[in-house]
């Protein structure tokens, strides 16, 4: 019983962090807060569907070119409609927020709701874990996402593009001195972040089925933990999924499933009143408090 | 106050440089003082805009019939929570959950009559300052963040309530309350509603020009400027939250005992979508722009009825239109043609 909900929550914490990295990457680094990001995850989701079901290309492909065409629909969104308002932080935030809910109304509106609108599963095998069931697409979903924050530092750290990513994020005008231009830089970073939405997307969808409100549950669920390990901050993030996923693992075995939802919020509001900035915030604090 | 603007695209076509001149009518010059009184004219210029809501709000109800009346009533809640969302964007906070103050009130007054058996005459009132506090506790350490941190905080509450509700079964769970007790008539309901809107409007247009109302858009200009003299920001900012979560609480009040129902419904994204749209639509900073807005997207929502989901994704295409292509809004818009005229002149070399 103890050594299962671990387990599990060692999961649902990595499920956390996978969801929540896109978001949290295009925040710290262009300040953009993506609220279309849930809608650019079930987009993800649909279209490697599509590719797979409609057209009929291998599994690896259709998710390849899925992933591909998020992250171009995001450098899209950047291109056409952010640069235009950008810096107006309530203009960008009901901006994304329009998109998000265009795209996933839209999917709504097209009858995509059912059973049927599922991925398979990389490999469809399970083994135990001492007495823990544990299939393999869990398995592979905290492997997978072990592999993405690995490459993710090594490529924030030791590339070129990586450095001009952290020179915005620290300071936009000095960075703009050194010939960054910042708008290339923000289109890569929303980009960046639909991607990574989209091979979340890749990776958890086969857990269960496609359904639109799940886009509302993956924003939610960005949100809440980027506001708990302080917004921008990649190792508040691992942090905060960690204790957000524990935390709801454990009341739901030790208290009941109804509740974990209202741990994520008691978490948030008490996250909030101890340190407004988030665990990690600790860059922006000066600017997030008045 | 004339106010310039260079049409750069213009120039381009055109050999001449030519630039749009925007002056003033004279008509507007000329009622800005005691001579306003010499000429029905000038008096009508005056006051036209602001009889043209008063009248209208009076007269529809009498020539709607039963089902468009419907869609006034709920022309007047989406006002409300326009209006009350406007009053947070005024005072530097962003909120994308008006739905949490819509929601409580609705509450709030269903539970004091399901349970209770207290009279809607009493459950409103009560609901707009018990959900209008609630709201305010909730969000207080919510206060300190600014701009967007507040409107992600304030996006996912609402949708949790919901959740909670939907888990812990309270109030009814998933069934929601019921059979409440409903205002003694349809006019009562449609005028109080009205009521309602034309005082928030013209009131908080008011209060807003008041030196109260300079101290919160002091704080949204420049928290740190209002600090320094002195003032204690968090303290305005609980007020004008108290005001604004009043105000959408008592729509979800008014809203409850016109349905007889209360549900998880009320704390759904569209109570927080809508009224943004509204108040983006018509023009946010002037609680005008908010009713306007409300006044246009609703019935033609209710037009669009036949389109089904596709009218949330129209929602999400207009906001987008509206903030990248018309972000000052249609009612700044349209004031400026009412008091200004434009010319094309050439550039000075």
């Amino acid at each position: 019983m103890f050594l299962g909900t671990v387990v599990y929550a060692v999961i649902n914490s990595v499920i956390l962090i996978l969801m929540s990295i896109g978001f949290n990457l295009t925040f710290g680094i262009s300040g953009i807060s993506n609220f279309a990001y849930g809608a650019l995850y079930i987009l993800a989701a649909f279209v490697t569907w599509m590719l797979l079901y409609l057209v009929g290309l291998p599994y690896l492909v259709s998710a390849l070119i899925s992933i591909l065409f998020t992250a171009f629909i995001g450098a899209m969104m950047y291109r056409f409609i952010l640069m235009r308002v950008r810096g107006q932080v309530l203009s960008e935030v009901i901006a994304t927020f329009g998109i998000g809910l265009a795209i996933l109304e839209f999917f709504r509106y097209l009858g995509f709701v059912g059973v049927e609108y599922a991925l398979p599963v990389f490999i469809d095998e399970s083994f135990m874990i001492g007495d823990v069931y544990v299939d393999m697409q869990r398995i592979l979903i905290v492997i997978s996402s072990a592999v993405l924050v690995f490459l993710l530092w090594l490529f924030v750290h030791y590339t070129s593009l990586g450095l001009a990513f952290r020179g915005i994020a620290q300071d936009e005008r000095t960075a703009l001195t050194f010939g960054m231009d910042s708008d290339h830089i923000a289109t890569l970073s929303v980009s960046f972040g639909a991607g990574l939405a989209a091979i979340a997307a890749t990776i958890i969808i086969p857990l269960g089925t496609i359904t639109v409100s799940q886009g509302y549950d993956v924003l939610i669920n960005a949100l809440a933990v980027s506001i708990i390990g302080g917004l921008g901050s990649t190792g508040g993030v691992i942090v905060a999924s960690l204790v957000v996923g524990f935390a709801q693992r454990f009341t739901d075995t030790y208290i009941g499933s109804h509740w974990t939802m209202i741990v994520s919020l008691i978490a948030i509001l008490i996250v909030l009143v101890i340190k407004p900035s988030g665990l990690y915030g600790k860059q922006k604090e000066l600017e997030e408090r008045i | 106050m004339v106010r310039y603007r260079t049409a750069n695209a213009v120039g381009l076509v055109h050999p001449l440089k030519k630039r749009r001149e925007r002056i003033d009518r004279g008509i507007k010059v000329r009622s800005e003082d005691i001579f306003a009184l010499c000429s029905w004219r000038e008096m009508l210029y005056l006051s036209a805009p602001r009889l043209l809501p008063i009248v209208g709000f009076i007269l529809l109800p009498l020539v709607l019939e039963d089902y468009w009346q419907r869609v006034l009533l709920s022309v007047a809640v989406f006002a409300l929570l326009a209006i009350s969302w406007d009053i947070l964007a005024q005072s530097s906070m962003v909120s994308l959950g008006q739905a949490l103050f819509f929601g409580m009130g609705a509450y709030c007054s269903g539970i004091l009559n399901h349970y209770f058996g207290i009279s809607p005459f009493l459950t409103i009132p009560i609901a707009a300052v018990l959900g209008g506090a609630i709201c305010t506790l909730l969000l207080l350490p919510v206060l300190r963040l600014r701009g967007v941190y507040f409107a992600m905080v304030t996006l996912i509450i609402p949708l949790m309530l919901e959740r909670v509700i939907e888990a812990t079964k309270i109030f009814g769970g998933t069934e929601g309350l019921s059979g409440l007790t409903a205002l003694p008539s349809k006019w009562l309901e449609l005028y109080i509603l009205l009521a309602a809107v034309l005082a928030a409007l013209f009131g908080f247009r008011r209060l807003m020009t008041s030196d109260y109302g300079l101290v919160l858009k002091g704080i949204k200009d420049n928290d740190r400027s209002v600090m320094n003299a002195g003032i204690n920001v968090y303290w305005f900012k609980i007020q004008a939250l108290f005001i604004a979560s009043s105000v959408g609480a008592f729509a979800g009040a008014m809203l409850t005992h016109v349905y007889r129902f209360v549900g998880m419904p009320v704390f759904a994204l569209d109570y927080s979508i809508l009224p943004i749209a509204a108040a983006m639509v018509g023009g946010p900073g002037s609680f005008a722009g908010a009713t306007l807005g409300a006044f246009i997207l609703v019935p033609l929502s209710e037009a669009l009825r036949a389109l089904g989901g596709l009218r949330i994704v129209f929602y999400g295409v207009f906001l987008v239109i509206f903030v990248v292509g018309l972000p000052e809004g249609i009612f700044h818009f349209v004031s400026r043609k009412y008091h200004q005229f434009e010319r094309w002149v050439e550039v000075d070399k």
